[in-house]
């Protein structure tokens, strides 16, 4: 059963322009609700699926930062007790650059966290301003030096690809960040998601998103200078020095199980894909009612697995091992991966096959939507 | 059986909106036709396609009974004519069957070109022409002026032209008195041999196929045994009748009548329009004059989008051809659309027709070849085969090119009126596509342009290019005149290396270039980037005449896909999947299907 587990805090200062993840404005919030909310969620998802120690706790958001450190110890604490911890289990907390949450870090760690990842977002006040985040640029570096001592593992995020990025702005940006020596770094490119305030303002024309070909460009400098810093890329957006890879994500991408509990939060256990209720309101409604607090629980068919299994997967340098998902599905490896475009694509040396294994070579990497849409079968596909 | 001296055979003339459907309406109502409450909106019209663009495709004959001021009841036959080029062959009977025709000008509007090819056709068939200016009741109505364009434009006495509201019932009376008075009624002598004009067909659920007839000589009575002379069939007639417009029986038509006859016959192609029906017992020895087999003149191929319906289709043609004679079809296959059909039509807007009912009223997800004419190829002989000749009717069916000793590609003769400002667009796009100039005249500040053409540069979006030049103000009137020889070449399209056949187009060398280099630009549009980069290239033969090259895709993925993200993401990838069903896989290349149409239009150059 699932060995990592997913924590969702879904509130924030401010919801940012770019972002669609599941986060809630609220004036005040009660504490104590959501600390026995979240316990009673916790146990509910531990009577279904314990049995085996956890090895990643991660708290998401929303922006968990913003959570008193006392019910980050206590649902520590609680999570212990239903699962067990395993040796060297990593707790990952998503953190604010903001001088008020970096003086909340010695408590956090104190709490048991011990890696953060910090949403820097940029090093450039212009474009933190465009971005909508809250902090500056000094201000977030400060905060990266204070968690730099508190925990032992530190990530952080920044956004490129921006409106008018020129490769050379990038340069400069991502050499600075290679430069403040972190284990681990997620370099996402700015993407418009329906339903945000950007994609109002890319409708309205207020912006226009940066053109594919130069985006791919930045992508291709990226692997070049992580590559060169010694912390490639093991996903998509997401690199790390040796070891030192998110293991929480991993879970992820390499599609083993995984409990999520608080709003909205998603989880997939023995074949089992869950959704907490979204709204923050209507989660605690449904945790006071004693009722059930899962807002969908889906048997997902083996096809159905293996389609998300490998476009996890292929997100990952490592690949796909399709002997070993043919057994875990108990599907034939042809009925899951179309073997002329296999070919065609390996000739293209966009995907690379070593005996089991595929995966999505370095050039394939910024290709791998529409990789998928020819590599997957249309047998894993809903008709 | 009425004298003929009481009946009054007319059609009536107007450019589109000017009023026809709602004067005939009104005609119906006046002469008791039918009961205000039977009276749906516009009775003759009465396919949707008509309704919407406006024209006729299948005659329509009303009688009207009517008492004229002299107390004598007289029989009028409301001719309602098929109303475009297309339909050329079938306008002309449609004329021959009457003597009559009332010219209605909407009395805001004035005269509109089109208007003067109907007139001339008509006049042409030793009509009367009654002028009926209507629409009197509009504030910007100027009946005065009208008037003077009717004689300065149109060249006929409008000095007793009716003054008329089809819409408030003003005129209609005079209208009907003008009818009486005006048009000669039919000659025919009613004791010689039969001679009945098949004017049209159109097959009925409950009555088969019925025949609208014109008798020129004798009667026709139901028990008659007929023969068709051109169709070379014998038919028993088991019903004769008039539509008021409510299908009535009667005993006979004679000789001056207009009516239906039907006779048990299951498909409209046994009733070719034009023929000539006589008794097989002491007949006529002596077809009516005028008759033409009709043939196609453009084809294209009929693809299902989805493979799994072209027995849908085979079924949905083969009802609408039950209807529509003049359109042909055989299967074809295509490499690239797999099985469908290749369909031979009258002309681009009987085509048009065709493709939107079978959309509309069989609910068909079709994919449309680009049109192609009809072309003579001589072939000189091989090793193995003698010289023959061929006619070509699809593209991808080009012969050997070391055979073709000559290609004879068929030409028309097009009448275009337009608005003077429009003209020399006009004249250079005729000039662009190889046309020759007969004629230039002017007929009160609007040109009358006649120019030869080769059909096959008409078929290419001529029509769209007309209409865009002038603003939908130009009018364009063809006829066939014939095959000619040309200096043409089949155009492959490949795209990755690999020739599609749907794309392919026999073309004249002089243009081939120009219209490969465009196919090229419009397909790289057309084509999303793919995976790897794509040449797109125009040959002629093993040389490459035009290329273009459609670059990689640089970048499709999703930034940040974690744990709450799978479902999200497996939506797209089904989404992805269910695109790719409706694109068409060429050399590893997915076309979609708006290309294999798209790349055809010329634009605006
Ligand atoms: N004001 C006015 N409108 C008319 C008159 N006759 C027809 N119309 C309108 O003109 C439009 C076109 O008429 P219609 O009979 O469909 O024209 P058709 O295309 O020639 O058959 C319709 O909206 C009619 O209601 C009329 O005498 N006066």
């Amino acid at each position: 059963m699932a060995r990592a587990l997913y924590i969702h805090w879904p509130f924030c200062l401010k919801k940012c322009p770019y972002c669609d993840f599941n986060s809630h404005v609220r004036a005040g919030v009660d504490v104590a609700a959501w600390q026995a909310a979240l316990l009673a969620d916790m146990r509910h998802e531990a009577g279904l699926a314990s049995g085996e120690a956890l090895e990643s706790i991660f708290f998401g958001g929303g922006t968990p930062s913003l959570m008193p450190p006392s019910l980050v110890g206590a649902l520590l604490e609680e999570a212990e007790r239903l699962w067990g911890f395993a040796p060297g289990i990593e707790i990952t907390l998503e953190a604010n650059p903001s001088s008020v949450e970096a003086s909340k870090f010695a408590d956090l760690a104190d709490a048991g966290v011990g890696r953060v990842s910090l949403g820097l977002q940029s090093l450039d006040n212009a474009a933190l301003k465009f971005l909508g985040r809250l902090h500056s640029a000094e201000e977030g570096l400060a905060a990266l030096e204070v968690a730099q001592k508190q925990f032992r593992r530190v990530s952080f995020d920044l956004i490129y690809a921006l409106p008018g990025q020129s490769v050379e702005n990038w340069r400069g940006e991502l050499e600075r960040a290679l430069g403040f020596g972190t284990d681990h770094l997620s370099l996402y490119q700015l993407t418009i998601e329906p339903g945000t305030r950007f994609a109002t303002d890319v409708r309205c024309g207020a912006f226009a998103p940066l053109e594919d070909d130069p985006a791919a460009d930045l992508f291709a400098l990226t692997r070049e200078l992580t590559d060169a810093a010694g912390i490639p890329a093991y996903e998509i957006s997401n690199h790390a020095r040796p070891g030192e890879q998110s293991r929480h994500n991993l879970t992820y991408w390499r599609y083993h199980d995984y409990c999520g509990i608080g709003p909205g939060a998603h989880g997939r256990r023995g074949g089992v894909a869950t959704v907490r209720h979204k709204k923050p309101e209507n989660f605690l409604a449904a945790v006071s009612a004693a009722g059930n607090r899962i807002s969908e629980s889906r048997e997902l068919g083996s096809r159905e697995q293996a389609a998300e299994a490998l476009l996890m997967g292929l997100r990952l340098a490592e690949g796909v091992d399709l002997a070993r998902l043919s057994a875990r599905f108990g599907l034939p490896a042809a009925s899951m991966i179309d073997a002329d475009r296999l070919r065609l694509l390996t000739d293209l040396s966009l995907v690379w096959q070593r005996g089991d294994r595929i995966g999505v070579t370095p050039s394939g990497m910024p290709l791998l939507d529409a990789l998928l849409g020819e590599l997957v079968s249309g047998e894993l596909v809903a008709a | 059986m009425t004298d003929l001296a009481l009946i009054r055979n007319f059609s009536i003339i107007a450019h589109i909106d000017h009023g026809k459907s709602t004067l005939a309406d009104r005609l119906i109502q006046f002469t008791g036709g039918l009961t205000e409450r039977e009276m749906s909106a516009q009775v003759l019209d009465n396919m949707d396609i008509e309704k919407e663009r406006g024209i006729t495709i299948k005659a329509q004959t009303v009688r009207l009974n009517y008492t004229a001021k002299d107390g004598l009841t007289y029989q009028l036959n409301l001719m309602d004519t098929p109303g475009h080029v297309d339909f050329a062959y079938e306008v002309s009977r449609s004329l021959a069957a009457c003597e009559g025709a009332l010219l209605v000008v909407d009395a805001a509007q004035g005269v509109e070109a089109q208007t003067l090819a109907n007139v001339y056709q008509s006049i042409e068939h030793d009509h009367e022409i009654v002028p009926v200016i209507n629409k009197i009741d509009l504030p910007a109505a100027e009946p005065e002026q009208v008037r003077k364009e009717i004689e300065d434009i149109i060249g006929i006495d409008a000095s007793e032209a009716v003054l008329a509201s089809a819409k408030s019932g003003i005129g209609i009376a005079e209208i009907l008195e003008a009818i009486v008075t005006k048009i000669p009624p039919p000659k025919g002598d009613r004791d010689a041999p039969l001679k009945a004009m098949l004017v049209d067909s159109w097959y009925d659920p409950y009555l088969g196929v019925v025949i609208l007839v014109r008798v020129i000589a004798g009667t026709i009575r139901k028990g008659l045994h007929v023969k068709f002379m051109q169709g070379g069939t014998d038919h028993l007639i088991d019903r004769v009748g008039f539509m008021s417009p409510k299908i009535e029986q009667t005993k006979e038509l004679a000789a001056g009548e207009i009516g239906f006859i039907t006779a048990q016959i299951k498909e409209v192609a046994q009733a070719k329009v034009g023929d000539t029906i006589t008794t097989v017992k002491n007949g006529a020895t002596e077809a009516l004059a005028g008759f033409k087999e009709v043939q196609p003149v453009v084809f294209c191929g009929m693809f299902p989008v989805d493979a799994a319906e072209f027995e849908k289709l085979r079924d949905s043609i083969g009802k609408l051809r039950l209807n529509d004679a003049s359109f042909s079809f055989e299967t074809e296959s295509s490499a690239a659309l797999g099985f469908g059909f290749r369909c031979g039509f009258l002309g681009l807007l009987h085509l048009e027709i065709i493709q939107e009912r079978l959309t509309r009223e069989y609910d068909m997800d079709l994919i449309t070849t680009a049109p192609s004419v009809v072309y003579r190829i001589q072939l000189n002989k091989s090793r193995t085969d003698p010289a023959q000749e061929l006619m070509l009717h699809n593209p991808a069916d080009y012969p050997d090119p070391s055979r073709i000793e000559q290609i004879d590609e068929p030409w028309i003769k097009a009448t275009i009126y337009t608005p003077d400002e429009y003209l020399g667009s006009i004249l250079k796009l005729c000039q662009d596509r190889r046309g020759i100039q007969l004629d230039l005249t002017y007929v009160g500040g609007r040109a009358q342009i006649t120019y030869e053409l080769p059909l096959n540069e008409v078929v290419f979006d001529f029509y769209d290019r007309l209409k865009s030049i002038s603003r939908g103000y130009a009018s364009f009137d063809y006829e066939q005149i014939g095959l000619r020889e040309g200096d043409l070449v089949k155009m492959s399209i490949l795209v990755n290396n690999e020739p599609v056949d749907a794309l392919s187009m026999i073309v004249h060398r002089g243009v081939a270039e120009a219209r490969g280099r465009h196919m090229c630009e419009r397909l790289k549009d057309l084509i999303p980037r793919h995976l790897f980069k794509i040449p797109v290239q125009a040959a002629i033969g093993g040389k490459v005449i035009a290329r273009e090259t459609i670059a990689a895709m640089r970048k499709d993925v999703t930034a940040k896909c974690y744990g709450g993200d799978i479902s999200r993401k497996k939506k797209l990838l089904d989404k992805q999947k269910k695109g790719k069903a409706k694109m068409r896989e060429y050399g590893n290349v997915s076309i979609p299907q708006e290309a294999f149409i798209a790349a055809l239009r010329m634009g605006e150059e």
